[in-house]
């Protein structure tokens, strides 16, 4: 490894990568895990909150989950910091889209806009690239319900499902494994959402102080997003036998 | 830049402009062209100041068409409508606003319903069945409130936009040369014989 090649952010080392893009990879590998499973009639998403103390305050809302528009939500992974600034542009572009089109930002335009940004950040200004990693679920005229997932590359690619964060390996294999080739109905995506997140946590208790769980469906022709509540986990919880159960540690 | 219409009916709308170019009292040309295909199944009528209609419809073309290219999809009529408002709306607080009036026709490939929409270089939107910018509104858009309905069939609009272009040689001071006819629908922009 040419240890000299690190400080500088935007350039590449002999053997053709870029480390600082590496890294903050790596950075995320440590943050908790989110996960988005499409379904044929919606989608999810859901994450593993970080330890909760009975001193936070929890009435500023989520730090995994936000709403990005009318038809888009997303899950974040790593610094939370970082990811407040890209949800804030996100945002502002999904309104500017509105302001001049009147009418909703195509998710995959919406998508490849902040990648762009990211990209730049590997490529000029010497800063150092964001380190968090999204999921994005939304739904269009064009597409339909979809599913995407960029990283601090500024690399993206539509998914069936996914997960970021850490203990992706195992939950990928859980997805790979559980998701049918002919597509899922909501409620088998939901459950299947909360069983990986189950598995892949580390924590031997679970309960809704540690899940942010969120769901895109169309009623009546008009997006519907979800941002579930501490009961309607716990009650997702406890269809799938899964509530404070003692899980065997991993 | 003088007369334009546009008549919707149940599955196309179909346009019509006259094809004269004037300066002062002379008729500089006949066949000119005032409109532009802004993508596949939206098509954009101009009147006005000469030079502005040129260069506003097409910057508008440009960006319609960059957004086809880029995305791989087109814009719906009211985003194209939309978007076209808002650059007219820009203009009008700036040093020189551009003095544009627009018909946009389209096709809304998703829903499958015709649109009409109706711009002028105040930066107003209008969504309508029927319009027309220009003298010739004088005479027409009663010929229209009178015999316009909701689900005629592209024969009837022809019809309907014949009368309209019969009423103005009627009644207009100025000789009307021929009018050009276009007509939108799900198969795309073409022109039709008045």
């Amino acid at each position: 490894m040419s240890r000299r090649y690190d400080a500088r952010t935007t350039i590449f080392s002999p053997e053709g990568r870029l480390y600082q893009v590496e890294y903050a990879m790596e950075a995320i590998s440590h943050a908790s895990t989110a996960l988005g499973i499409l379904a044929k009639d919606g989608l999810v998403i859901a994450a593993e909150k970080k330890v909760a103390s009975k001193l936070l305050d929890e009435t500023k809302g989520g730090e995994k989950i936000y709403i990005i528009n009318d038809n888009m939500i997303c899950g974040v992974a790593g610094f939370t910091s970082d990811a407040n600034i890209l949800i804030n542009y996100v945002q502002t572009a999904a309104q500017q889209y509105l302001y001049t089109y009147n009418e909703d930002m195509p998710c995959e335009q919406l998508v490849q806009k902040l990648c762009d940004l990211k990209q730049g950040y590997t490529q000029y200004g010497g800063l150092r690239p964001f380190g968090v990693s999204f999921i994005y679920g939304g739904w269009d005229e064009h597409h339909g319900f979809q599913l995407y997932h960029s990283d601090p590359s500024g690399n993206y690619a539509g998914w069936k499902a996914t997960c970021i964060g850490a203990n992706t390996a195992s939950a990928q294999g859980i997805l790979r494994q559980e998701y049918k080739e002919e597509g899922l109905t909501l409620q088998e995506a939901k459950n299947l959402a909360i069983k990986v997140l189950s598995k892949t946590m580390d924590t031997t208790s679970l309960g809704s102080d540690k899940i942010e769980f969120a769901t895109l469906e169309l009623v009546n022709g008009k997006v519907v997003r979800r941002i579930f509540g501490q009961p309607e986990i716990d009650a997702l919880l406890k269809e799938n036998n899964l509530l404070n159960k003692t899980e065997e540690a991993k | 830049m003088e007369t334009l219409f546009g008549i919707t009916g149940k599955d196309f709308v179909i346009t019509a402009y006259d094809s004269k170019a004037v300066a002062s009292i002379t008729l500089m040309k006949i066949g000119e062209n005032k409109s532009r295909e802004l993508n596949p199944h939206t098509l954009m009528l101009f009147s006005g100041e000469p030079g502005d209609g040129v260069h506003f419809s097409e910057y508008i073309e440009r960006n319609i068409k960059l957004y086809g290219i880029r995305n791989g999809i087109e814009l719906s009529p009211r985003a194209v409508a939309s978007f076209a408002r808002r650059e007219l709306a820009d203009s009008l607080r700036s040093r020189k606003p551009y003095s544009v009036n627009l018909l946009i026709a389209g096709f809304d490939v998703k829903t499958n319903k015709p649109s009409l929409y109706w711009l002028d270089h105040l930066a107003s939107l209008a969504d309508v069945p029927f319009a027309a910018h220009g003298y010739g509104a004088y005479y027409c858009l009663s010929l229209l409130d009178r015999y316009h309905r909701e689900d005629i069939t592209e024969e009837e609009g022809i019809k309907l936009l014949q009368k309209c272009v019969g009423e103005l040689r009627n009644r207009m001071i100025l000789n009307m040369p021929d009018f050009v006819a276009k007509v939108v629908n799900k198969d795309g922009i073409r022109i039709v014989q008045l």
